[in-house]
């Protein structure tokens, strides 16, 4: 049984020993945005953020943050599950958590749930259960201990995906033996902003102003040009500690945008990471008292959007000579443009201008190491004759299930006619 | 690191085998939870080892103060997850000395009721949903609105993440494992439709046990809130207007209705709660006619009518009940702030016991 010896500090010191039990983000993680405000509480310029966790003036916080670091392990087998599901508006994350008695290795062993579909918009009130059922397991990194979040989708009592359901028709692309054969990877590139709560101007600019034009933000280091790198790395360690394919992180052109990418994933693994990553960045910009948006132009003017750009390959394509297969997979995505830009994101219009490193919105374009594409192919990839492409026109707020599997649709079971693909060949001067 | 933080963390364990026993009990206004300490001089698991104790009835609004006394009889032991070790918390009930439940003492019917042959045949199962709102400390408008405002209408806060959507989390998720630690049966929680309110559920426990266990989830509830210096509402509707209530929607099955052929069985426990509707009504809490309006998933106080997946029903059944034809049915009328003995037996009482 744990003993609690000693004052919080030490306990905290205990769980960080104990890692394979996995202990959460604890206190002394947290503390360092938590002492900030305590000491002596003096005021915080809005280049700092506040700590939403609540907080009491007479000291006594420790207490609750002993509640919530608590590992349960010792007490009992049961573990917490959080369910999380996307809620009707197609880009809400909705959650709710249930105990769970025994271990269980596979999502297919977590019963089915439902919840209260008429208040997210998701059914009516007189017939309003939506059923979850649970898709992928990540370990809990604000719980730790044995517990879990769940990435569920959602169907009707009849077992019908509803029309939010994205994950089902994707995961339906990704079992087409075709697709399987071609082990689909995606690394995918999400950008957000972070906004000040109150007035929903970006995290770090002077309110009723602007910071100074773009430029020395991109990947800077500095209280001047970085604005809220501690929810980037608690978030990238976070992401790490679930168990979701994090590859890496840097700061945006825009002051007060980030970027994390998560990849290379293997088929519908990718929606569901990306889906949990959104998450787990929303929890925890809650507690940092920051908002998050994913809006694709969050201000107008000369100012870089936020994108989703997918890095896509097939086994092919990674293989000798798979040059030849990217380029066919170029000319079968021209020949879709339409369809693809119409499920890339809400409101990518005021994005995909032609200016700010994106191409026009109404034309395809390809080209090797060119940011001002459509689709981009890096020079490793064109020196050594394989590898993969970028589609550089998604917004930050799509829905990776859709893209994703809107990808392998278009380049691995879409047969364009042959009169088709010699025009477009011609068009983009590609020979394939 | 503060003495006081020391001081309040120290495991006695090493050092003495007495523990430390809290005695909680309602008070005068049937919704109060009190609560004392006191040492014992080694662990103890069984209540009925525990010494009987009494507490000054006239501060309380339960006795005259020319006879102030009022005995307290332990009824159920938890961990007590804020000295833990082996302290523990206790859920008693309230007597006079000569041995008679006081007026506000539910506890005691409740268990005569849970005590009878045929509700014990029955083996009665509860599922409580409590719902409560979180209020800035001195001015009692929600957590997280703004002052002398109003946060955007409902949609976004259901299950909702993100500062803008969830306040008070870190409350939610303490009082969670908190209850987990204690031995609590709690199953889940989720945020609540209306900005500020949460939701947690109690369940399934066998007949009195269901009261104990939310009484004692309260008590934490409370003392976590006291700690995060926020102010806990069990007020059935405590904003007016285009704003969700609190309820206690209260989960129920008998061995009859979750075995085969047990929809059949549902259905005659329903026409009878439908039969004795203005009794119950009136035992589901104070207030609860500012919240059964007939709008936001509520029915009219004065309608009962019941539905599959209808929740603007008294009573909803679950698609999966009418599905396998067994289950469990939800009276979704009791209010944040009934008390779980009254509403519990009088739903094993009308059920089971009574014959129109």
């Amino acid at each position: 049984m744990a003993q609690i010896l000693a004052p919080s500090s030490q306990w905290q010191m205990r769980i960080a020993r104990n890692s394979a039990p996995a202990s959460p983000m604890t206190a002394k993680m947290w503390s360092s945005l938590v002492l900030k405000q305590n000491k002596k509480g003096t005021a915080k310029s809005s280049a700092k953020f506040r700590v939403l966790a609540v907080k009491s003036e007479n000291g006594t916080i420790n207490r609750m943050e002993d509640l919530l670091n608590l590992d349960l392990t010792p007490y009992t087998d049961s573990f917490i599950a959080e369910y999380i599901w996307i809620g009707g508006s197609g880009i809400d994350l909705r959650s709710k958590s249930r105990t769970i008695s025994k271990p269980i290795e596979h999502p297919s062993e977590l019963p089915k749930w439902n919840y209260d579909g008429s208040s997210t918009g998701q059914a009516p009130g007189e017939d309003s259960e939506v059923i979850l059922y649970p898709q992928a397991i990540f370990k809990d990194p604000f719980r730790g201990g044995n517990n879990i979040l769940v990435m569920c989708d959602t169907y009707t009592p009849q077992g019908e995906p509803i029309p939010t359901n994205k994950r089902h028709r994707a995961a339906e692309i990704f079992s087409n033996k075709k697709v399987v054969d071609e082990v689909p990877w995606f690394g995918i590139e999400q950008e957000y902003t972070l906004l000040q709560t109150n007035v929903k101007w970006p995290l770090g600019w002077p309110v009723g102003g602007y910071p100074g034009p773009q430029g020395p933000y991109y990947c800077a280091a500095g209280a001047d040009k970085s604005f809220g790198r501690d929810i980037s790395d608690a978030h990238y360690k976070a992401c790490l500690y679930a168990g979701v394919n994090v590859s890496g992180t840097n700061g945006e052109v825009m002051p007060g945008q980030w970027e994390y990418q998560v990849g290379p994933s293997v088929g519908i693994d990718a929606g569901d990471h990306i889906w949990i990553s959104r998450y787990i960045l929303e929890r925890i910009t809650e507690q940092a008292g920051v908002v998050l948006s994913l809006d694709p132009k969050p201000i107008e003017g000369d100012w870089n959007g936020a994108g989703c750009h997918t890095n896509y390959s097939t086994k092919t394509m990674r293989e000798e000579g798979g040059y030849e297969a990217i380029k066919k997979a170029i000319l079968n995505l021209s020949l879709r443009h339409k369809e693809h830009i119409s499920a890339y994101g809400e409101g990518n219009e005021r994005r995909l201008t032609g200016k700010h490193e994106t191409a026009s919105i109404d034309t395809f374009s390809w080209g090797v190491a060119n940011r001002g594409c459509s689709i981009r192919v890096g020079r490793e990839t064109e020196k050594q004759g394989k590898g993969y492409l970028e589609d550089r026109r998604p917004a930050s707020n799509m829905d990776p299930y859709v893209v994703t599997g809107l990808l392998a649709e278009t380049t691995i079971l879409y047969e364009p006619s042959l009169e088709a693909e010699a025009l477009a060949a011609q068009k983009l001067s590609l020979n394939v | 690191m503060s003495l006081l933080s020391d001081l309040v963390n120290l495991n006695l364990s090493d050092s003495t085998e007495k523990i430390i026993a809290e005695y909680i009990w309602i008070g005068g206004s049937g919704m109060d939870i009190r609560s004392k300490a006191r040492t014992l001089s080694g662990p103890v698991s069984d209540p009925a080892k525990l010494p009987k104790w009494n507490y000054d009835g006239s501060s309380t609004g339960q006795a005259p103060g020319e006879d102030s006394e009022v005995i307290l009889y332990p009824q159920a032991i938890f961990k007590d997850p804020f000295r833990r070790g082996n302290n523990i918390l206790v859920i008693c009930d309230t007597y006079t000395p000569a041995g008679v439940p006081i007026p506000t003492n539910k506890r005691c019917a409740a268990a005569k009721i849970f005590s009878h042959p045929d509700v014990v045949a029955e083996i009665p199962w509860y599922g409580l949903e409590q719902e409560y709102t979180l209020l800035q400390k001195d001015v009692k408008w929600p957590l997280g609105w703004p002052l002398g405002g109003y946060p955007g209408p409902q949609g976004p806060y259901y299950c909702g993440i993100g500062v803008d959507k969830a306040f008070g989390r870190d409350i939610v998720d303490a009082h969670y494992k908190a209850c987990l630690y204690a031995g609590i049966n709690i199953s889940g929680i989720n945020g609540e439709v209306m900005p500020g309110q949460w939701e947690f559920q109690v369940g399934p426990s066998v007949g009195i046990s269901s009261g104990d266990e939310l009484w004692a989830a309260r008590y934490i509830l409370e003392r976590i809130t006291e700690v995060a210096g926020v102010v806990l509402s069990f007020d059935p509707k405590p904003i007016q207007g285009d704003w969700n209530g609190a309820g206690a929607h209260t989960n129920y099955s008998t061995k009859s209705m979750r075995n085969e052929g047990g929809y059949e069985i549902i259905k005659k426990a329903i026409e009878k709660l439908g039969l004795r509707h203005k009794e119950h009504i009136a035992a589901y809490g104070e207030g609860n006619e500012r919240r059964l309006t007939g709008r936001h998933e509520t029915a009219d106080i004065n309608t009962f009518k019941w539905g599959v997946a209808n929740r603007g029903a008294s009573i909803r059944v679950g698609r999966d009940t009418e599905k396998e034809g067994k289950g469990y049915f939800e009276d979704r009328r009791p209010a944040s702030n009934m008390d779980p003995y009254v509403v519990t037996s009088m739903i094993a009482e009308t059920t089971i016991l009574w014959k129109p």
